[in-house]
């Protein structure tokens, strides 16, 4: 462990070079959050001080991408809160049903479980043929493997209770292969899944959708932020247009609370007044 | 000194040690609590309504952003990592799991010493694995101050005794023993 104190001074500064440089936004992330994983890559690198992080940032670009790893939140799992799941079916499906075609937007999609899981209730409620998933993430790497969809089977028995959980209606082992250590998901999952690259902190308003799914990504934001990507989410959706939210994730505190209704309270999801 | 929170990490046999802690401490008690107690992914909220129920103070669940604020005992949401910000608000993160679990006490703990420095009490209770080893040595690196439990008289000594081989601690006492610690030195805070 250094002895040096990290001061949030030398952080603001390396997250100003990065931005400058690189055009990536962490400036407005939580600070907490950010100063763990900054201090995690000085333990793991062997860096003194913060301004060694911040000549590499500026020199070396295979460093950088390791360092947007680093800060980027690329934890995930196949039917997460599989209560939620349930909920989507019971308050949200019957709302797409009434939709010809159907835009989906899952913002900050890392790795893509959420969208697959989302394919699969779609799937089974019949809806799949007619929708569209745009899965968007701004960490390139994660979207090439949410791509690729071959995830580790060490999870698969946690995922696989998720999908019990969440109101399954196959075997959960009627969607993927297992090959060696890993499973490959289904090629009929992937075929209506648009994966973007797409940066929920610089980047406009991505396209008109009937429901957004952004679940745990903005507890990682400070108020501003959070208020800021809430109205680009109200900008995407249409009216009667669906919002889901992370389980500790509240809508309550935006300026934007008074223009949704709340389907699900405790599930946060949230319909865009007409 | 005036101290401005308490940090506490419990795993197993925690529920019997919060139960007797949260209805044990007095109304007029000062110092916000915050508290760690490992669970599993899937558990209610029932059992800190509970809590709440038997204790003088209010027990509650973090919400992200909320600011600490006395009078509370705070009680990390299962299946998130649980933050201080600078301005002595919560944070919430779904990051990868620490010592297997989520949430984890170093987390907090680190993140409280950075936030409160040497303005902070820190208290290891029962446990049978070792988070909240890490996070108290952070916490005495800033001069915050470690009581834990007894090791005899915890539940699940694992943990206790971990924190113990890895600092000096300032406190090894009973629960009994560390109310009234926490009592004596609520009474000095001001």
């Amino acid at each position: 462990m250094r002895n040096k104190e990290t001061s949030d001074l030398e952080i603001s500064l390396l997250l100003e070079a990065i931005y400058q440089k690189h055009g990536y936004d962490f400036r407005e992330y939580s600070q907490a959050h950010i100063k763990r994983r900054i201090m995690n890559r000085m333990a793991v690198s062997q860096f003194e001080d913060v301004a060694e992080i911040q000549s590499k940032v500026l020199n070396d670009a295979t460093f950088t991408s390791e360092l947007l790893q680093d800060l980027s939140i690329t934890v995930t799992e196949m039917f997460r809160d599989p209560l939620f799941y349930r909920s989507l079916r019971e308050n949200v499906i019957p709302i797409l049903k009434t939709y010809p075609f159907i835009k989906i937007w899952h913002a900050g999609c890392s790795t893509g479980e959420e969208a697959y899981s989302m394919a699969i209730l779609l799937q089974e409620e019949g809806l799949y043929d007619r929708t569209t998933i745009y899965a968007t993430d701004f960490n390139q790497m994660a979207l090439n493997r949410a791509k690729d969809g071959i995830f580790s089977n060490k999870m698969i028995k946690e995922y696989t209770s998720n999908y019990q959980l969440a109101g399954g209606k196959e075997s959960f082992s009627n969607y993927y292969t297992s090959n060696y250590d890993h499973v490959i998901m289904n090629q009929s999952l992937k075929k209506n899944i648009v994966w973007a690259n797409h940066n929920l902190v610089t980047d406009s308003v991505f396209a008109e959708v009937n429901l957004i799914l952004c679940r745990n990504v903005l507890i990682y934001f400070d108020k501003n932020l959070q208020n800021k990507v809430q109205t680009l989410f109200y900008n995407s959706l249409i009216n009667g247009g669906v919002l889901c939210l992370g389980s500790k994730e509240s809508l309550r505190f935006s300026d934007l609370y008074a223009h949704y209704i709340e389907l699900d309270t405790k599930q946060r999801i949230f319909k865009k007044k007409y | 000194m005036y101290y401005e929170a308490i940090v506490i990490g419990v795993s197993s046999g925690g529920m019997k040690a919060l139960k007797f802690l949260s209805s044990s401490l007095p109304k007029y008690f000062s110092i916000p609590i915050i508290i760690v107690q490992h669970l599993s992914a899937q558990s209610d909220s029932q059992w800190i309504h509970l809590l709440n129920d038997k204790s003088h103070l209010n027990v509650k669940e973090a919400d992200e952003k909320e600011k600490i604020t006395k009078g509370y005992i705070y009680i990390a949401p299962p299946n998130y990592h649980l933050m201080i910000e600078k301005d002595k608000t919560f944070s919430l993160t779904i990051d990868e799991r620490v010592n297997f679990a989520r949430p984890s006490i170093d987390v907090l703990f680190e993140s409280a010493a950075e936030v409160f420095k040497n303005k902070l009490i820190s208290i290891v209770l029962t446990g049978s694995n070792s988070d909240g080893t890490n996070g108290i040595i952070r916490i005495k690196k800033y001069g915050g101050l470690a009581i834990i439990q007894d090791p005899t008289t915890a539940e699940s000594e694992y943990m206790p005794k971990s924190a113990i081989a890895a600092i000096i601690p300032d406190y090894v006492l009973s629960l009994e023993k560390i109310i009234e610690l926490l009592l004596t030195i609520d009474q000095k805070n001001k």
